[in-house]
């Protein structure tokens, strides 16, 4: 019953926030809403017994990406940029579409019978989790190619070990080209800045 | 093993056997009384640090410091000053963005306040114990600076904004160091749980972290400093430079509001320093050999459960006395050192302490493997604790067993 | 109503659409970003609603994480064009990036 009351609580700020997101104006309350919206999809994964995710959730996501969002609307935010309305036909157009799309994918979520999916098998991450519910374990295991749910999963008919270090390399290598493109970028548009000054003058 | 909600759950579920009460209104029960025990921690060494602020600084100054409320030395000055607050008037400016200033200070008191829930204060003394217990805790930490950004935004003033902004790109950069200084002494207790590090480091000051190898050591000065900067404190308080922004994100604020911005900064800088504590610092091990011999000795047997209290109250006296001691530290620094730039503190930062930081990871993962070619398993002897034995997997690292290089370095994820 | 695998879906349809919308109608550049944010999480969320109610295991958890951690560098890209953007024109309304319209 707990994990019920939560869902819907967890649910509704998900949903609320991400509607919110698309009908505020003004561009920091949108921030703020799509904060509560990606917070509460954490205590989502946390329903999910998905602690891990949920914790990098709330660590890479909603402290890290989002503050860096915050940041970029801080700085470009000034005046009248603060809030660019939008034509009303525009608004309209925009909501129907929206509405339309919606109402296919939930039809087709409701229409599929995802039972076939669990097939007989019990839920998987629970049978993946140690005794302390913990799935760090598990995930860390997996990253190198070790199934800890293998029991249950499909990873028995392929027979093969495969795990994601070659991704996770190529992400964290990855990761490093965006920083130094970031910086790149921020770096050009100062020296663009600053012979612009000089040729004025 | 550690009492948690589940257990505790158990427990008034059979004291309040009579009233025959369901299994999910008990565990109610048990949240609201975690919630009230963390609450409480919340507030108390806020409570006291702020008294101890004042003193320390009056004393520095060469002042007395608080005096008059509550004896010779002023020990309910906190409660006076709580007092004072309330009754001042909730000012909302005219241009400020009122709901994102209102809901900005609880955003920063709940996540200064969620982050206590993982840290244990005793062995077992822990809200949620959590295999990613440290992780999910510094996630945590991590909102609170959104609250800031919130307030610098919404106060609707250009100091409030500026000092909003320093905090958000302080904030940060600091993390970067800091968590790479966290993993340090995971990847050398091989556990995430926080419960499990402080438990790691039973017996003698050799077991401490801190002394595991001259990295670790390092990583905690590293770590304190970078602590001190995600806190707000000085020489690190450029969100706040009332030099050169008046107040940074606090201008407008005013009466609970402020407060609120206070009792977090306060708690978040003993919950950095409770984070050192366990991580470098034996957690609530005395580091004498033979007391926490006798401490963790008979306290699983089947009738210690007052000793086991007992035991698990002195712990928590050491734990926050080494707490207090580092906070200390943290109040002493603010008062005897200038505050920087705000291009030094961003230089310091990433010029210097990412890569002291990134040079001690790498030395720490290569620590045991040059251990294990010299034929010893640590720099110290063995550990002299009861319960250490079995679970002393300091020692398990590179014990001569498994010199295979892989299988020092990879200590982390393996251990079925 | 249980907490079953379709109310995790239809919660990750009302991110993914918001977010389909919000990138289709805001013009402040930002407000675009944080539109692509909302995909992705509504993707996320059905991702490990799958790994949690069908037999596909922690795979799902894991491509999540993946997401995540794809979706900060994105973030950080898309930041510092946006601001050089900003920089460029003097305003965040990508409606009036259109030199290359000829």
């Amino acid at each position: 019953m707990n994990d019920q009351v939560l869902f819907w609580i967890f649910a509704i700020l998900a949903g609320g926030g991400a509607i919110g997101v698309v009908i505020l104006q003004d561009i920091v309350r949108m921030a703020f809403s799509l904060i509560i919206s990606l917070g509460s999809t954490a205590g989502l994964f946390f329903l999910l017994d998905a602690d891990f995710v949920a914790a990098t959730q709330l660590l890479v996501y909603v402290g890290g990406t989002l503050v860096l969002l915050i940041f970029g609307v801080m700085l470009t935010a000034s005046g009248p940029f603060r809030r660019i309305q939008m034509s009303s036909g525009e608004t309209f157009v925009g909501a129907a579409v929206g509405l339309l799309f919606f109402s296919m994918i939930a039809f087709t979520v409701i229409d599929v019978e995802w039972e076939t999916l669990k097939g007989s098998h019990s839920p998987v991450t629970a049978a993946a989790t140690d005794e302390t519910g913990s799935t760090s374990r598990a995930i860390g295991l997996r990253l190198v190619g070790i199934a800890a749910d293998t029991e249950v999963g499909i990873h028995k008919d392929r027979g093969e070990k495969t795990g994601y270090l070659l991704p996770f390399e190529i992400v964290s290598v990855h990761l490093l080209v965006v920083l130094v493109g970031a910086a790149y970028l921020a770096r050009a548009k100062r020296q663009e800045t600053s012979e612009a000054t000089g040729g004025d003058a | 093993m550690t009492p948690t909600l589940a257990d505790t759950a158990t427990t008034i579920q059979s004291i309040l056997q009579g009233w025959s009460i369901s299994e999910s209104l008990a565990m109610f029960l048990a949240a609201v009384i975690h919630v009230a025990l963390v609450a409480g921690f919340f507030g108390l060494p806020a409570g006291i640090f702020i008294w101890a602020e004042r003193k320390i600084s009056g004393r520095i100054q060469d002042r007395l410091g608080p005096t008059r409320v509550g004896g010779k030395f002023g020990w309910l000055q906190a409660i006076a000053d709580g007092g004072k607050l309330i009754q001042k008037e909730d000012l909302v400016p005219e241009d400020a963005d009122g709901p994102l200033f209102r809901v900005a200070p609880y955003v920063v008191v709940v996540s200064s306040l969620a982050a206590l829930m993982f840290l244990p204060f005793s062995d077992g003394w822990i809200a949620i114990s959590l295999d990613i217990g440290l992780y999910l805790m510094l996630a945590v930490m991590s909102l609170e600076v959104i609250g800031v950004i919130l307030a610098g935004y919404a106060s609707g003033s250009k100091w409030a904004l500026f000092g909003g902004m320093r905090e958000a790109a302080q904030m940060v950069s600091y993390e970067i160091p800091m968590s790479i200084c966290v993993v340090i002494p995971i990847i050398t207790a091989g556990s995430l749980n926080l419960n499990e590090i402080g438990g790691l480091q039973s017996g003698h000051l050799g077991n401490w972290i801190i002394f595991h190898d001259p990295f670790s050591f390092l990583a905690f000065f590293v770590y304190f400093v970078c602590a001190t900067a995600s806190c707000k404190r000085a020489p690190f308080d450029l969100a706040e430079a009332e030099s050169e922004l008046v107040a940074g994100f606090l201008t407008e604020y005013s009466g609970f509001r402020w407060s609120f911005f206070f009792l977090a900064e306060y708690a978040s800088m003993f919950t950095v320093c409770g984070i050192a504590v366990l991580l470098f610092l034996g957690g609530w091990h005395t580091g004498i050999p033979g007391l926490d011999g006798i401490l963790d000795g008979p306290r699983y047997g089947s009738d210690a459960y007052v000793w086991t209290w007992l035991t698990n109250a002195l712990g928590f006296g050491v734990f926050f006395g080494k707490a207090s001691v580092l906070v200390c530290v943290q109040i002493w620094v603010r008062w005897t050192l200038p505050r920087l730039r705000i291009d030094q503190v961003m230089m310091t930062c990433l010029k210097y302490l990412v890569p002291i930081s990134c040079v001690l990871f790498l030395g720490a993962v290569i620590w045991p493997l040059a251990l294990s070619f010299s034929g010893k398993t640590t720099i110290w002897g063995t550990p002299t604790g009861e319960r250490a034995a079995p679970t002393m997997r300091l020692e398990s690292i590179s014990s001569p067993a498994d010199q295979s290089p892989t299988a020092s370095t990879s200590n982390g994820e393996t251990g079925p | 109503m249980d907490a079953s695998l379709t109310n995790y879906l239809l919660i990750g349809a009302v991110m993914f659409v918001c977010g389909v919308v919000c990138m289709a109608t805001k013009r402040n550049g930002i407000a675009v970003l944080m539109g692509v944010e909302l995909v992705l999480n509504g993707a996320n969320v059905n991702f490990v609603a799958f790994s949690r109610h069908t037999s596909l295991g922690l795979d799902g958890q894991i491509v999540s994480l993946f997401v995540i951690v794809l979706a900060a560098a994105e973030a950080a890209v898309a930041l510092a064009i946006a601001l050089n953007f900003y920089n460029n024109y003097q305003t965040i309304d990508i409606d009036r990036g259109d030199k290359l319209q000829g």
